[in-house]
């Protein structure tokens, strides 16, 4: 589905004052002091908690398949995910899971 | 070979690998962000503005969702948050710069930029403020240009990527790529997993307010894991 405008036109300029100001938070306003410990546990887990659930649905039930879970793209995701853990590597996963999916897509 | 001794030739030496990473995901961000919908003078102030990859991202796909505003800035916003420890540990050396200079270092302040200058300090913490200085902006100077020119490559021949390459898929397999290694201790695997199943089972709630319930309760678990995991750690060293 296409992305309304009014909807962007409100996203983009909050999104990029509130990140700025995140990246500006201690470096700039608040200075070096200590982060409390629980805070600090916390914003460490921040981007692993996301993540990983941003992309589950699209991978068992991709839009492109009407919802329909797909054998190519879930293999994909497996090779990706076991190749990126294996080899700490970020681009030899995703050409992993590129040449996974490919494969099983066309061949 | 003698070393190189410009603090900011080294920091762009430092952070040249990433461009590597930093190409693909910037054009497929054009790409996708196009697919959505958006032109490309919207695409580049994207880039230009909010300049972190993954919470564009998180945004384009929350959006095309239909999801109500709120929820696309709260979980957008979450993305980044982790941000704020890089902010964190860059203070203590960057700190007493000219506010002009952190306020614009602020805005660089990337997963790369953080992650070489960070390294760099830790190994010679002494080093002069300006060098440190120079240093940072050296880890930007790969990064910034990169992922601006690739965005807006890939916003202009993004139009033209027929269906059948299965490009949809493209923004899961970047996401699992990255996220991959930083599953490096026991919280991090289990806070991905149980944003991973979470979302899977909150996935009906309306306006995509299962994924940031599921983002909630994958950081009190993988933060709950680390207590346990660290008391555990404790009572065997006693």
């Amino acid at each position: 589905m296409q992305i309304d405008p009014a909807t962007f036109w409100i996203v983009l300029p909050v999104l990029a004052i509130g990140t700025y100001l995140i990246r500006l938070s201690f470096l700039g306003v608040l200075g070096s002091q200590p982060l409390p410990a629980g805070l600090r546990r916390a914003l460490r887990y921040t981007a692993v908690a996301i993540l990983p659930g941003l992309v589950a649905p699209a991978v068992l039930w991709p839009a492109a398949t009407g919802g329909e879970t797909d054998p190519a793209r879930l293999a994909a995701a497996c090779v990706t995910l076991l190749v990126g853990i294996v080899t700490r590597s970020v681009i030899g996963a995703i050409l992993a899971g590129g040449v996974t999916l490919y494969a099983v897509l066309w061949v | 070979m003698t070393p190189i001794r410009s603090p900011f030739l080294r920091g762009c030496l430092a952070s040249a690998p990433f461009v590597i990473v930093v190409i693909p995901f910037a054009l497929l961000f054009g790409v996708v962000a196009t697919e959505a919908g958006l032109n490309l003078l919207q695409v580049m102030l994207f880039s230009f503005s909010v300049f972190a990859g993954a919470s564009q991202f998180a945004a384009v796909q929350l959006m095309q969702d239909q999801a109500p505003v709120l929820v696309v800035l709260a979980t957008s916003l979450a993305v980044n948050l982790r941000m704020v420890m890089y902010s964190v540990a860059m203070a203590p050396h960057l700190g007493a710069a000219p506010f002009g200079t952190r306020a614009l270092m602020a805005y660089f302040l990337v997963d790369q930029s953080f992650a070489a200058s960070q390294l760099e300090f830790e190994r010679r913490p002494d080093q002069p403020l300006a060098d440190k200085v120079a240093f940072f902006f050296g880890t930007v100077t790969p990064v910034a240009p990169t992922w601006f020119a690739a965005t807006f490559a890939g916003a202009v021949v993004g139009e033209t990527i027929p269906p059948e390459y299965a490009l949809d898929f493209a923004v899961p397999i970047t996401f699992l790529a990255i996220c991959a290694p930083m599953l490096r201790s026991v919280p991090h695997v289990v806070a991905a997993a149980v944003s991973i199943l979470a979302a899977l089972l909150l996935a009906g709630l309306p306006y995509g307010t299962g994924l940031l319930l599921a983002a909630v309760l994958a950081m009190a678990a993988g933060a709950g894991a680390e207590v346990v995991l660290s008391r555990k750690g404790r009572a065997h060293a006693d």
